[in-house]
């Protein structure tokens, strides 16, 4: 599989016939599950994620000392997320450094001082993996930590990019396309304020390309945003109609 | 814009993974016809009206889509500007980028050639027209499918488009879609369906405007051939060559034709450090030079010796079944081979006979019709260029033509029940012993890009009148006012290298060497670059030269010219008497150098001592440094190496050789080069230390032991010991093979040397480990090329990455990037080997046509002793042949004898081969008759005959009366006077 694959057709299409700015099919659903305080489901192409968030709660032990709020992920990813089964759902060093990257990205978005001494609890599970795993965990945090009525400075959304041999950067990476060779890069970004949460490539890229490859993933960040808007306000209607609420929207 | 309809796709691999892709189809793809007035059409229609051609099978205007087997077979046809409106489908196209990588090359060439009207249609993503693979189904009906599917969409789509009244009042006959497939079922189920379908032969044999193109159609079967008995055993099928090899009952390699025998070879196999021999034709098995094959080991006792014969295949003609005859005559061939083996049971190597084709190499061969003894016949016999080829069979209507050309054929198929395989003539490159025609073949059989560069490419070459500005001068070192020459060959246009040196205050040499600054010209990404990586490489024939960058930029504002200024990049050391460096720096500079000399000037400015000169002084300086680092070099171990090298003068009108003349080697000659290795390792070393993952560098792996086998025989048959252990040790046992009576031992003794030792190869710093980093040849620790960017690509990466480290240069995305440079590395080692190849064939071709007509008489040397023949080099011309001792019946050298008059015996022990009292030996001097054999006017070669020592009967007087005009008379007279 290495290698040698052009990621992008002289016609203009990618490996699963998109064109190179074009996202995968995106279905998102909150709360799904009832125990939780929020939910989410996300579907990004043929990568599958659940998401499940609780608290805010009072931190356990040791952690009280901080004011500040605690953030505590658990990346895992199904045994049969992938083509071969895998042995260790969690715990190894790819769901660790994944489980870190959450963190340190949510940490960014959510109103910490809205919550001091508190902790929040979010737990991930990969059910399907085909690619951009990371970016997908990350938006289905998000849609959870809505449906927890957490406070957010706004959507905190992720994408990745990559470039084709002829300096074509392409959005939203499938697992083909990450096997085929290409650099990838992620980013978490908060769209609307134009910050980057969090960046991580795979491989070098070179100057020159580096700012269009992020330009690109922005895009998409945003993209994913409208969304993800979108399903939120649809929920909300939902749930809201037994309330009476459907006048509101 | 985009319909997000998803479908999987479900394939199996290795053991089985169940994979599931997304597969997106999209209703914004055109169909790409002017016609057409519903699709989103994003780019220039690619199918007009403009093009229609006469068919008498379809009287109508059509597009066509093509089939993936009508892409593989009859590529030639498709290739010729004659076939236009063609729908590629992205299916077909994947088929046939699976199939064969060339083909798929050089289709893709056609696609992209806008004025062909080729458009290529996304039909796998297309809503309507992708095709779902049914349970049961296999991927090749499936394709066969989709493309019957596309085609009658598109033929229902176009349809539409013409059904309104508007197009009716235009008056114009409806376009319809034509399928061309050469599979018979997936004809029949097309015609089922309604499609206009035809094969590929009926279409192209309708086409009545273009009969000539008849030729160039692929035949599987020859029209009314009459079924012959099958000549070979048949190939396994694919499943049981896998199976064979999963089981390791046979093996995979790719086959090697022997070029001195036609029923022998080699299939280069993994665990067999030699190969596994092959011979005869059955074991051959229709196997072509360079195909991967699937080999089945004989018993060991069925093993056999190479045959050390030297056999050629006699004219065949076309309608011959193969007489009794000659098969006989091949069996007894194989039988004293075996025999022999059977003897000496220590030379036996595994053998085997080839079971199965795996994957077929077939290229385009370059050759000549062979005249047919039959008038009138399409029937043809195609003589390759090349000798480790077999004839074809080709059919043809302009044989006439034909007849006294060199033409272009490649092979098709090879039926069990042909004695050769079958193909159809391409194209013709000229006639028959022009030079330029000969040059074309050279260049076309070695893979040289040798078209003239096109407009784009030039268009990046600098504006006329060019010159420097003050923008130039401050960027650069101005070093206009230092003495710097240069010295190179006579006639040399493209110089790219000078020197200077200069007493520094403390005693110290300032030593400089520039390089012309092509990578300033030169920007990367741009067309010009583009075809210089391609390119890789200039090519140097006898009285030809292929330049790798445009004349502008190699023998004019890049060459660094006498008197002129020019940009250079310098390398400038500071260095004791010792030749010890104490200090180096590089930087773009401005130069002008005060002389171009050739290396007899310098030479003489050195030796004239009143010559004061501040050029001639630090030539002198140069000269001394030189001969210092030359010595710390050679107790580091370095070789030298020899090999035969020779100079063609050319006269200027005709470019046929006029005189020969070995290269000579003078101090300059070394002096120069010396400072080149010098130079080359400083800056290998500094890009490897700044470019840890990607510098450009050259390395000389030793070679395995068993590769010098042929020299240590060699030297002990002649009572030395060569040491292979360590490169020093090497060049230390190299200098001790002297003899007094044979001043060219020594030399011969190198060259031989040179023929064990591997190719020196460029590579990624980041793909090897340091230590193999090694130069053998140099026994240098890390070495790259850097001083002639004017004719190697390397020299111009290594420039680039020099200038990004010292700041003089920005770096871009692909010179950083590990794998696009390791792909470039390897089209440089690619390109430098055939440029090696092309440059050898070349002056082979000259030394033919130096021979023409004429016949000399020169001294020579006994290479290698074999069973039948010796081979000889002639010092003097750099030529290597073959002198027959046993001959054929036929007389194949036009001297009648029989066996009885004299007779050879081979020594098997010490390779000798004595008759009578005259022993041969290695390294023997003889001297031998040189002539043309001109009777085939096909195939001319040069013929060896021994002068001396005299053997009665064998040997050819030596010619003492100098009157007699060297033709081929001679030959007849000489032989009376026997």
């Amino acid at each position: 599989m290495a290698g040698n694959f052009e990621l992008l057709s002289e016609q203009g299409l990618r490996l699963d016939g998109r064109r190179p700015h074009e996202l995968r099919h995106i279905k998102c659903k909150l709360g799904v599950f009832e125990q939780p305080d929020g939910s989410a489901y996300m579907e990004q192409g043929n990568t599958k994620v659940l998401a499940a968030v609780y608290g805010p709660h009072q931190a356990k032990g040791m952690k009280t000392e901080t004011n500040d709020v605690i953030i505590n992920c658990q990346y895992s990813q199904a045994t049969f997320a992938t083509a071969e089964r895998k042995n260790r759902p969690r715990g190894d060093r790819k769901s660790l450094e994944f489980k870190m990257y959450l963190e340190q990205a949510l940490s960014a978005a959510i109103k910490s001082e809205l919550y001091p001494r508190s902790q929040i609890d979010i737990y991930v599970e990969v059910l399907q993996a085909d690619g951009a795993n990371y970016a997908v965990a990350l938006n289905a945090a998000t849609l959870a930590l809505i449906d927890a009525g957490i406070c957010l400075n706004e959507f905190i959304v992720a994408c990745t990019a990559s470039l084709s041999k002829s300096s074509i950067p392409l959005t939203d990476i499938s697992h083909t396309e990450e096997v085929s060779g290409g650099p990838m890069l992620t980013v978490a970004a908060l769209p609307n304020a134009q910050k980057i949460a969090f960046l991580e490539m795979s491989e070098r890229f070179h100057i020159d390309h580096l700012e269009t490859v992020i330009e690109t993933a922005m895009a998409g960040c945003r993209e994913i945003r409208d969304i993800l808007e979108a399903a939120v306000r649809e929920h909300l209607l939902h749930i809201g109609s037994a309330a009476d609420w459907a006048r509101v929207g | 814009m985009q319909t997000l309809r998803e479908f999987t796709r479900k394939t199996k691999r290795g053991n089985i993974l169940k994979i599931v892709r997304e597969h997106y189809l999209r209703d914004d793809i055109g169909c790409g016809s002017d016609l057409c007035k519903y699709c989103f059409q994003n780019e220039v229609y690619q199918l007009t009206s403009k093009h229609e051609i006469a068919s008498s099978l379809f009287k109508f205007p059509h597009y066509l889509v093509l089939d993936t087997n009508v892409v593989l077979d009859q590529i030639d046809v498709l290739e010729e500007d004659v076939l236009h409106n063609v729908i590629v489908l992205t299916t077909v196209l994947n088929e046939v980028k699976h199939k064969s990588s060339s083909i798929y090359k050089r289709f893709n060439e056609i696609i992209h050639d806008r004025t062909r009207n080729f458009y290529v249609f996304v039909n796998e993503h297309h809503k309507d027209t992708y095709a779902d693979r049914d349970p049961g189904e296999t991927a090749n009906d499936r394709n066969d499918r989709a493309i019957r599917m596309a085609t009658k969409w598109y033929d229902t789509h176009l349809e539409t488009s013409q059904s309104s009244k508007e197009f009716e009042r235009s008056g114009m006959a409806n376009t319809r879609v034509v399928l061309l497939t050469d599979d018979a079922g997936n004809r029949a189920k097309a015609e089922a369906e309604g499609i206009l379908v035809a094969s590929a032969s009926e279409y192209v044999k309708s086409l009545e405007d273009f009969p000539l193109l008849l030729d160039k159609l692929s035949h599987k079967t020859f029209d009314n051939e009459k079924q012959a008995l099958p000549q070979y055993p048949a190939h396994l099928s694919m499943k049981q060559v896998l199976e064979g090899l999963r089981l390791k009952k046979l093996l995979q390699g790719s086959f090697q034709a022997s070029r001195e025998n036609y029923l022998e070879g080699s299939v280069n196999v993994e665990t067999y450090e030699k190969g596994i021999l092959i011979q005869g034709r059955e074991c051959l098995n229709r196997a072509v030079d360079g195909d991967l094959v699937a080999v089945e080991l004989l018993p060991e006792s069925e093993w056999s010796a190479p045959s050390e014969i030297v056999l050629e295949e006699k004219n065949v003609y076309a309608d011959d079944v193969p007489s009794e005859e000659r098969t006989e005559e091949e069996k007894d061939m194989l039988k004293q081979v075996q025999q022999a083996a059977a003897a000496a049971s220590a030379e036996r190597t595994p053998t085997g006979r080839i079971v199965g084709i795996v994957r077929r190499k077939w290229r385009q061969y370059c050759g000549i019709l062979q005249p047919s003894l039959i008038e009138n016949t399409n029937r043809h016999i195609f003589v390759p260029a090349d000798r480790k080829i077999p004839r074809i069979r080709i059919e043809t209507r302009q044989a006439a033509k034909l007849q006294n050309q060199r033409i272009i054929v490649t092979i098709d198929t090879w039926p069990r029940n042909s004695r050769y395989p079958q193909g159809h003539f391409v194209r013709s490159l000229g006639p028959l012993g022009d030079m330029a025609t000969e040059n074309e073949v050279i260049l076309l059989e070695h893979d040289v890009p040798h078209c003239k560069f096109s407009e784009e490419v030039l268009s990046f070459l600098p504006k006329l009148p060019w010159s420097i500005t003050a923008e130039d001068y401050a960027k650069r070192v101005d070093l206009r006012e230092l003495d710097i020459c240069s010295v190179d060959p006579p006639g040399c246009t493209d110089i790219d290298d000078a020197l200077h040196c200069r007493e520094l205050p403390n005693g110290n040499f300032e030593v400089g060497v520039h390089i012309a600054d092509v990578s300033h010209f030169i920007r990367p990404g741009n067309a010009l670059d583009k075809e210089a990586a391609a390119r890789g490489t200039t090519v140097y024939l006898v009285g030809k030269r292929i330049d790798m960058v445009p004349e502008l930029l190699s023998s004019n504002l890049c060459s660094l010219v006498g008197g002129v200024e020019r940009f250079a990049f310098s390398c400038v050391w500071e260095v004791d008497k010792e030749a010890n460096v104490i200090d180096k720096r590089f930087h773009k500079s401005v130069i002008k150098s005060k002389r171009a000399m050739t290396y007899e000037e310098a030479q003489v400015l050195i030796d004239d001592a009143t010559q004061q000169s501040e050029i001639a002084k630090s030539l002198r300086h140069l000269n001394r440094l030189a001969k210092i680092l030359k010595k710390r070099r050679m107790d580091n171990g370095a070789l030298v190496l020899a090999s035969p090298e020779i100079r063609f003068q050319v006269d200027s009108e005709t470019h046929e050789p006029l005189e020969v003349e070995a290269k000579q080697m003078r101090e300059t000659n070394s002096m120069v080069e010396e400072f080149m290795l010098l130079a080359n390792i400083t800056v290998a070393e500094h890009i490897a230390a700044e470019f840890t993952e990607c510098a450009v560098l050259r390395r000389h792996p030793k070679p395995p032991p068993t590769n010098f086998d042929p020299l240590v025989k060699a030297a002990r048959y002649q009572g030395f010991q060569v040491d292979t252990e360590t490169g020093l040790v090497l060049s230390h046992s190299l200098d001790k093979c002297v003899k007094e009576d044979n001043p060219y031992f020594n030399t011969m003794i190198r060259i031989l040397t040179t023929r064990c030792m591997m190719q020196a190869v460029y590579f990624i710093s980041g793909s090897l480990q340091k230590e193999e980093f090694f130069h053998y040849g140099l026994a240098a620790p890390i070495y790259t090329h850097f001083t002639s960017p004017i004719r190697r690509y390397s020299d111009i990466m290594v420039h680039r990455l020099l200038a990004a480290s010292i700041g003089a240069d920005s770096t871009y995305a692909q010179l950083l990037e590990r794998k696009s440079n390791e792909e470039l590395c390897h089209n440089l080692n690619y390109r430098h080997k055939m440029a090696q190849y092309a440059a050898r064939a070349s002056v082979g071709l000259n030394t033919h046509l130096f021979f023409r007509g004429k016949e000399e008489d020169e001294e020579g040397y006994v290479l290698f002793v074999r069973k039948n023949a010796l081979q000889v080099l002639i010092p003097k011309y750099g030529l290597e042949g073959t002198l027959y001792l046993k001959t054929d019946k036929d007389g194949k050298d036009g001297v009648e004898r029989t066996k009885s008059e004299v007779i050879f015996t081979f020594n098997e022990e010490d390779h000798t081969q004595r008759c009578g009292n005259v022993v041969f030996h290695s390294f023997d001097p003889v001297s031998v008759r040189l002539s043309l054999d001109s009777s085939n006017v096909q195939h001319e070669k040069l013929v060896f005959r021994l002068v001396k020592p005299y053997i009665k009967g064998f040997s050819v007087e030596p010619s003492t009366d100098a009157d007699i005009p060297p033709t081929k008379k001679t030959k007849k007279d000489t032989k009376k006077k026997n």
